[in-house]
């Protein structure tokens, strides 16, 4: 066989299936050294098939060769570095507004920061008591279960007090804000970035970050000790409904209990690391809304990078803070 | 801002924009190399290409989005590609851009918008400030919109309003970015208007980006042609010029709208 040709004279109706077999049977005679005779195809057909084949206007770039072990840990060196960089930076221009802002050298954007305040206030409620109130609960069957083999279970009050005031307060608070609050600033700034709205302040010869970045900051570190507050009252309640129910305890001796242990430092503690947790998400937030890339998925992966961050970085700041705090002994 | 007086010859002679040698890359990619142009004063000057060309790139360069691999920018005589920061900063106010999209701040109102560079970089009063909002939207066919938010107008209204923000300063040198991209063809035949118009009563300098022929041959005094083939400029003057007596094929092609000899 040396020729492969067609017959179309009765050929009605076809669909791009018909090109695919025709492509392929040409590739498979260029394979057998077979000449591929398009002489009894409709004029249509031939001319989609041409174009089929055309080369690109533009070069197809082929994809690097297959990297290396010791160059993928190269690369993966490096673009930690340069995340570490921007980090710095980010941090930076954030400290440079503050300044600036001190100074009075830029104004703040007041409309914005209250749009920021009501969004961790009242938005927040909800959420923040619904899990403080769960928090104290299970502090407090935590402690009665524990406590009343010892028969100290009076004693749940101080494990209430202690856990919600100097831990649980501020940390889950700080967890919820930052899957709540972070991961919004993320998307919000990440799609201003892609409608080129950041671009737009930048070009004007203004800094993006007074107009965007330090209202969301300043409203959250002023928001997160108030909001860790409230937390902290809500779980001491719940812990409190757990305890006088099933202790033979009364709220009064509970509350008794709780004031003779519990100092207000304890309670400072846990307002202190609601201002670092408030600076922490609101710094990951605004950082990786201001980092997004420009394809359809980027603001997705900002606000979950933002809240990934946020909830690492608070945990180890909480951790770095007890120690600090015991070290000082608070 | 003021804009330019024609009357000292020596002024004159200084290019608005002035770009040497210019090399433009994508980390190690590299888009274009050597280009180098003057934009005089208050000509429509456009930057045309084929998709993906780098004109949008080009375009980060001369706005300070991005700086040079290698090469020079000027801004009116002063250096702008190299400059630091604070300098860049400095020369900014003196330009506008018009983005593709508009770019209009979306948690402000069309007149916060246009009053945002006003409040930043003059000492005018809250009320002279309405005036000059409510005069730069009535400009562009915006008067009564003023407190409407970008979301809740059209895509050429907002493209307008956001031109009304880039005149807001009277800047030197205003930038569009395909202006005529997702508009209908009355819209996109509006916006030439009004370029012209800026032209023509401000003497403000005009740079745009586009790939749209009707506008390139009604708008521009002179155009710059990047070519993806040769990754350089390979064509500079006056569009009627170039397609008379185009220096390349791709020119020619382009600019007569054919697909000849591609496959």
């Amino acid at each position: 066989m040396r020729e492969l040709g067609f017959e179309a004279g009765a050929l009605g109706a076809w669909d791009s299936s018909l090109l695919i077999f025709l492509l392929q049977a040409r590739d498979h005679c260029e394979a057998g050294g077979l000449r591929f005779d398009t002489g009894g195809l409709p004029d249509p057909v031939t001319r989609l098939l041409e174009l089929a084949r055309a080369v690109p206007d533009r070069a197809v770039v082929p994809d690097p060769a297959h990297a290396s072990r010791v160059e993928r840990l190269g690369a993966a060196g490096l673009s930690t570095w340069d995340a570490a960089m921007d980090a710095v930076t980010f941090t930076g221009q954030v400290t440079d507004s503050v300044i600036r802002l001190l100074l009075r050298r830029t104004r703040m954007r007041w409309r914005e920061f209250w749009v920021v305040v009501q969004s961790n206030s009242s938005g927040a409620l909800g959420i923040v008591t619904l899990i403080a109130l769960l928090m104290g609960v299970i502090i407090a069957f935590l402690g009665v279960v524990v406590l009343k083999r010892f028969g100290a279970g009076y004693y749940v009050s101080y494990l209430v007090g202690y856990g919600m005031l100097r831990e649980m307060g501020a940390l889950m608070t700080g967890i919820i804000m930052a899957g709540r609050t972070g991961a919004a600033f993320a998307a919000e700034l990440g799609s201003m970035k892609i409608t080129e709205e950041i671009d737009a302040y930048t070009t004007l010869g203004v800094s993006p970050v007074d107009h965007l970045v330090m209202p969301r900051l300043l409203g959250l570190f002023v928001m997160m000790p108030l909001l860790v507050i409230y937390a902290d009252v809500v779980g001491i309640a719940g812990g409190m409904m757990v305890a006088v129910t099933l202790l033979d305890l009364t709220s009064t001796q509970f509350i008794g209990g709780l004031l003779s242990a519990v100092t207000l430092s304890d309670a400072l503690l846990g307002v202190f690391k609601a201002s670092i947790f408030g600076v922490i998400i609101g710094l990951s937030g605004c950082m990786k809304g201001m980092q997004t890339g420009s394809d359809a998925g980027a603001v997705g992966r900002s606000a979950t990078n933002a809240v990934v961050m946020g909830i690492t970085l608070i945990i180890l700041a909480n951790a770095v803070v007890d120690w600090l705090a015991a070290l000082l002994q608070i | 801002m003021t804009h330019a007086v024609p009357d000292a010859p020596a002024a004159l002679a200084v290019p608005a924009v002035e770009v040497r040698n210019l090399t433009m890359r994508y980390d190690s990619l590299l888009i274009m190399e050597e280009l180098s142009f003057s934009v005089a004063r208050g000509e429509v000057f456009v930057i045309m290409g084929g998709s993906g060309s780098g004109k949008s790139t080009l375009l980060k360069h001369l706005i300070g989005l991005k700086q040079p691999a290698e090469g020079e920018i000027f801004f009116d005589g002063a250096d702008f590609g190299g400059a630091d920061d604070a300098a860049r900063r400095a020369i900014m106010p003196r330009m506008g851009v018009l983005y593709q999209n508009g770019a209009l701040w979306s948690g402000l109102t069309l007149a916060e918008n246009v009053a945002l560079p006003l409040t930043e970089f003059t000492a005018l009063e809250v009320g002279a400030i309405d005036e000059v909002v409510a005069l730069k939207l009535g400009l562009v066919g915006l008067r009564g919109f003023e407190g409407f938010y970008p979301s809740a107008i059209s895509g050429g209204m907002r493209k307008r309003a956001a031109l009304a923000r880039a005149i807001a300063l009277d800047p030197d040198v205003l930038y569009f970015d395909e202006p005529s991209s997702g508009l209908d063809p009355i819209s996109a035949s509006r916006l030439d208007d009004l370029i012209l118009e800026l032209k023509a009563s401000f003497g403000t300098t005009i740079v745009v980006v586009t790939h749209d022929l009707e506008s390139i041959f009604r708008i521009a005094d002179r155009a710059l042609f990047l070519d993806i083939t040769t990754k350089t400029m390979t064509a500079l003057g006056s569009p009627a010029a170039l397609r008379e007596d185009p220096p390349n094929e791709q020119v020619h092609r382009f600019l007569t709208r054919s697909s000849e000899g591609q496959p």
